[in-house]
């Protein structure tokens, strides 16, 4: 291995994945918080007013807040546990692109509103 | 030459943070497909590594300053609901918009789907800068995860691109206005 891949500023070759994987499906499980978290907003007034924790920003500040949470939450839970491990980065991705897809259909008005039936 | 002082946060908001996040994208994504492509290995230095390194951590800043400025500090602004009798809706820009079948999809679209879209930005591209950052050069060896680097970069940018653009009819549509008047310039 030549010097310039073994003295490299960040990152080394024999790294597991788990941490970069873990890094990834949390960034996924983040984005489906907020799609989930936008939808139960506007679909329940219930849920909206108890997502209003800042009044002046209204329900965005709760379903911001809790898809935060809940993004840091996962992302520590499975660095922790996959940090020395290798895991099937490739299953992982697929995991992480469908909760991605999720936060952005969650997010658009028309397909929250198709969901509702409106 | 005047500005009032919502204006000039609302242009902080969307040209200081988010235009030059938005603008750094491009810088970034060919840089990230650089340092991860076929021999980036022997071809990246520790020195390159860094400075993207410093650069991504520069757009995460930039992310998350974007969106706390625009949902604690300009958009209670966009929904603040006028007076009983108010019938000049200048200043209430969410009003403005719902007060007439023309705009009102500008709102229930444009600004509903913006307002929460943008934050998947952050999010994502926090999760690529950290991937970078931790594995540099080794990343080469990971090629499911140079994908995911890579695809997250680009979800970032396309919900920048919704937030930004949305942003931008907006502001057309029904400006953020009001706050004390700042006066840049004299005229003759």
């Amino acid at each position: 291995m030549s010097t310039l891949q073994n003295s490299a500023g960040f990152g080394q070759t024999d790294i597991p994945n788990g941490s970069g994987a873990a890094a990834i499906l949390a960034a996924g499980i983040g984005s489906a918080a907020l799609g989930v978290l936008a939808f139960a907003g506007d679909a329940s007034a219930a849920l909206g007013n108890l997502l209003n924790f800042y009044n002046p920003t209204g329900t965005l500040s709760g379903v911001t807040t809790l898809a935060i949470i809940v993004w840091l939450v996962a992302w520590f839970a499975l660095a922790k546990r996959w940090q020395t491990r290798n895991v099937d980065i490739g299953k992982v991705n697929i995991l992480a692109f469908a909760l991605l897809g999720v936060g952005f259909l969650l997010t658009f008005p028309p397909f929250i509103d198709l969901l509702q039936g409106k | 030459m005047e500005i009032s002082s919502h204006d000039l946060l609302t242009v902080l908001h969307g040209m200081g943070f988010g235009a030059l996040f938005m603008l750094a994208f491009s810088g970034a994504l060919a840089e990230l497909y650089r340092v991860s492509g076929p021999g980036a290995a022997t071809l990246v230095s520790t020195r390159e590594q860094t400075l993207l390194g410093f650069y991504l951590a520069a757009m995460v800043i930039l992310a998350w300053f974007t969106v706390f400025s625009g949902a604690y500090i300009v958009y209670p602004w966009y929904r603040a609901v006028p007076p009983a009798g108010v019938a000049d809706l200048a200043d209430y820009p969410r009003r403005l918009l719902l007060s007439t079948g023309k705009t009102s999809e500008w709102h229930n679209v444009g600004m509903e789907w913006k307002e929460h879209v943008s934050w998947l930005a952050p999010i994502a591209i926090t999760a690529v800068a950290y991937v970078t950052m931790k594995y540099g050069r080794a990343i080469t060896h990971h090629k499911n995860m140079r994908m995911a680097v890579l695809g997250f970069a680009l979800a970032a940018f396309v919900a920048t691109g919704i937030a930004g653009a949305f942003g931008a009819f907006l502001n057309k549509y029904a400006p953020v206005r009001g706050g004390q008047t700042i006066v840049l310039m004299k005229g003759e």
